[in-house]
């Protein structure tokens, strides 16, 4: 066992080192000097030399790519070329932004999912199917962000009842803060929770056709209670396997969705970085996100074999 | 319980609502998030937007109407060779951190400014100065190698801004200037927030206690929260189209002012057909400049005729040079050869002004027999690069939004490839003339020279298109220069 983590561990780490030099060529040809754009068409020789020198672009590209990878191993994620600051400190701040936004999707999916997927199969072809059909439909096909727009429009502009946009930090207080990322959460899920409630009414009636479920009616087993106790755990299984793909979807999403509602989350930090080409913010943060599906694969590798002792002897 | 539960209730929001005290704050919206807080290392316009007048201050201060007035030099003598500037500095001032003001600064400032290794965006500013003396702390003397008109304008600039040797390093982050504001925090992504600096130097001239700035880009969210009322005021909206409706909106005050940038649809002069004058010539004959504002800009903005804003005392309307006229455009087109048609590309960065004004260009070049392919061009990245840099275009569009930046055009090697040594003599001899008058006729004489020759298409003044709220007084209806100067700002109950 300790040697099958091992090699698994020791392949997650050249993966990441695979990563990180793919991140950095392609972010060495694609067209943009981010000394030039800082200087824009004020730009004159002497100053974008002097600046090229002080953001040390004037080293060559190996040279640049061993002290960025130096400075992670030593925790250091660099520092950003257009706000100066430490990596760490900006990823840290917008990630208290993105995290609970992406979190509080995720539930809001989950919560919406769950019992429509369910209730649908449940009475299949019944009325309360087909408008979750309907539902269903509607959110795969809708992008979040145009979701937002409208969500802004009505509940903001119309109403009043929450912000247009913008986060007023945690530091305001926690009603504040969620009444910030409630609206864009919603949106951010919506999309998500119709493929998932799509996923839940399949699974649910593949369980229901289950021969185990036949034979606990045939017991005289009440319907409700065959349900819970004997569809709904099995029919879990492949939802949670979907669930946890989408959580990507949820990080990509919030790019959109972050620009929509003004949110000062990763997503966001993450475009801007891309429009002013600040090469350090983009590097760290697209291995921070293959990082974080990296080590996720290998928990569920791990977790496999845990669960199925078969996998374990053939490692 | 319930009553307890009911006093707790009322507390809170009291506390969650200090407006109910007479309103000191402002909030104001801007569609760039400024990259650093310090003017003077770096050229983004949203850096100035934010920290000039409010949070650092130059020696001389540019006016809403575009005029020099004294701000940390109470006065100036100028010696009659022009060469000499004796600046007296007001006593007294401290910066935020609390260090004192002096002569001092101003040396430190200018010197780090034209240092070689600086980064100051415009360090022709500082270009002609020979040395700074400083014989006493509230004297500064600087000898210049050359007489330069502009240089007092110039010191208005947020490039000339003071700042002071113990901060200058952390100002990116952390600022710390003279002005009426100090820093108080930046979440980033999000917005900055200054307030009032209680040992401001001019007592009781600023009437608000916070100003923050929130950072919005996309237009639809701007006007949302404007709406929502979570911000006071957008100086400068971006999103034309909706700007009618704020004008009929009694609850707001919605101004259509103007700005330093010039919209225009350079041409690469060193390739072919646009190294001809003729062809030139005929696409400005093919433009309607009227219907091009109407469609790019829902007819906010003035047509121009030459390179430069007619916010500026010098501006001489030059439209009627070469007039919208698509039969003299055939006629100069067939006279340069392309009588069987033309096909040329441009360009055009995502920013709405430049596609619609691209398109329009497009529908009008066809009525004259030339074909134009839109290319567009990720803006800033993609287009520094292909355009500015490497200079690999037919045609491109942008707006040029430096006040007093008619010199772009005598420039070696700017993105226009341009090459008029006559301009060029006359710009460098417009910039050392001291006699304001005769500074102007050479102006004028530029602008006529660049409106004959159309080294780019000569288009319209981008406007500023000013909204908020209508209890709201003392915001900049125009822009000299890129600034939100909100210390005259206040409400009006």
């Amino acid at each position: 066992m300790l040697r099958l983590i091992t090699s698994r561990l020791i392949s997650l780490a050249v993966t990441l080192v695979l990563v990180s030099l793919a991140i950095f060529l392609i972010l060495e040809v694609l067209p943009g000097d981010p000394a030039a754009i800082m200087l824009g068409t004020a730009a004159r020789e002497d100053t974008l030399a002097a600046l090229r020198q002080e953001l040390g672009l004037d080293q060559p590209a190996l040279v640049r790519y061993v002290h960025w990878i130096g400075g992670l191993l030593h925790g250091d994620l660099g520092t950003s070329i257009t706000y100066k600051m430490p990596v760490s400190t900006l990823v840290a701040e917008r990630m208290s932004v993105t995290l609970p936004l992406s979190l509080l999707a995720i539930l809001i999916s989950t919560a919406l999912a769950l019992p429509l997927g369910v209730a649908a199969a449940a009475r299949r072809d019944g009325p309360v199917d087909r408008a979750v059909l309907v539902f269903s439909q509607m959110g795969v096909a809708v992008p979040n962000f145009w979701i937002g727009l409208l969500f802004i429009l009505f509940f903001s502009t119309r109403l009043g009842w929450f912000p247009a946009g913008g986060f007023p930090g945690w530091e305001a207080g926690l009603w504040p803060a969620f009444q910030a990322l409630l609206l864009p959460a919603v949106a951010l899920a919506l999309p998500q929770a119709a493929v998932l409630t799509r996923v839940t009414r399949s699974a649910t009636l593949e369980v229901i056709a289950a021969d185990f479920v036949r034979t606990a009616r045939a017991k005289g087993v009440k319907r409700g209670a065959t349900l819970r106790r004997h569809v709904v755990p099995n029919a879990l299984i492949p939802v949670t396997t979907i669930l946890g793909l989408q959580l990507s979807f949820f990080f990509g999403g919030a790019i959109l969705v972050e620009n929509v509602f003004n949110l000062p989350g990763l997503g966001r930090l993450a475009y801007q970085a891309l429009n002013q080409r600040d090469l350090v913010v983009i590097q760290d943060i697209v291995l921070i996100f293959s990082g974080l599906v990296i080590v996720v694969n290998f928990l569920v590798d791990i977790g496999y074999t845990f669960l199925d002792p078969r996998l374990r002897s053939r490692a | 319980m319930s009553k307890r539960f009911l006093a707790a209730a009322l507390l809170l929001s009291v506390s969650a609502f200090p407006a109910f005290a007479a309103k000191s704050s402002l909030v104001v919206g801007m569609p760039i998030e400024p990259p650093g807080l310090d003017p003077t290392i770096a050229a983004p316009v949203a850096i100035r937007e934010v920290t000039l007048a409010n949070l650092y201050e130059g020696l001389v201060r540019i006016d809403r109407n575009g005029k020099v007035q004294p701000l940390l030099a109470k006065s100036w003598e100028i010696s009659p060779d022009g060469l000499t500037y004796t600046f007296h500095l007001h006593e007294g001032v401290k910066f935020h951190d609390g260090t004192a003001f002096d002569s001092g600064d101003v040396k430190f400032a200018f010197d780090r400014a034209r240092d070689p290794k600086s980064t100051n965006a415009q360090k022709q500013i500082f270009a002609p100065i020979d040395s700074i003396e400083t014989p006493d702390p509230a004297t500064v003397v600087i000898k210049l190698k050359e007489t330069s008109g502009n240089f007092l304008t110039y010191l208005g600039w947020g490039d000339a801004v003071i700042v002071a040797p113990e901060s200058a390093a952390g100002n990116a982050a952390n600022p710390v200037g003279t002005g009426p504001f100090k820093f108080k925090s930046w979440t980033r992504g999000d917005k900055v927030e200054l307030v009032r600096n209680p040992d401001y130097w001019q007592k009781d001239k600023v009437k608000l206690e916070s100003v923050t700035f929130r950072f919005i880009s996309d237009s639809q969210a701007q006007v949302a929260a404007l709406r929502a009322g979570d911000i006071d005021a957008f100086p400068n909206l971006a999103a034309p189209e909706l700007f009618a409706e704020f004008q009929k909106d009694p609850r707001f005050k919605a101004v259509a002012g103007n700005t330093e940038g010039e919209t225009v649809a350079g041409m690469n002069n060193a390739k072919k057909p646009f190294d001809d004058v003729r062809v030139r010539r005929a696409l400005m004959h093919a433009i309607d400049r009227k219907a091009l504002i109407e469609g790019a800009y829902s007819g906010f903005g003035t047509p121009i005729g030459s390179f430069f804003s007619p916010n500026n005392p010098a501006y001489v309307d030059m439209t009627g040079v070469i007039p919208y006229d698509p039969e003299k455009a055939k006629a100069l087109l067939k006279e340069a050869g392309y009588g069987n048609g033309l096909s040329i590309s441009i360009k055009t960065p995502q920013m709405a002004y430049a596609s619609r004004s691209a398109e329009l260009m497009a529908a009008m070049f066809a009525e004259v027999g030339v074909e134009l392919k839109i290319i567009p061009t990720e803006f800033p990245a993609k287009w520094i690069e292909e355009v500015f840099k490497n200079k690999d275009y037919d045609l491109t569009i942008v707006s040029h939004t430096e006040p007093l930046d008619i010199d772009i055009f005598a420039r070696d090697n700017y993105y226009f490839n341009y090459k008029n040594d006559t301009f060029k003599a006359l710009i460098a001899d417009a910039a050392r003339t001291t006699d304001e008058k005769a500074r102007f006729a050479k102006y004028a004489q530029a602008q006529k020279i660049l409106a004959e020759d159309v080294p780019a298409l000569f288009l319209f003044q981008l406007p500023k298109l000013g909204v908020w709220n209508a209890k709201l007084q003392g915001m900049w209806e125009n822009s000299p220069i890129p600034i939100n100067d909100v210390t005259e700002a206040s409400w009006t109950e």
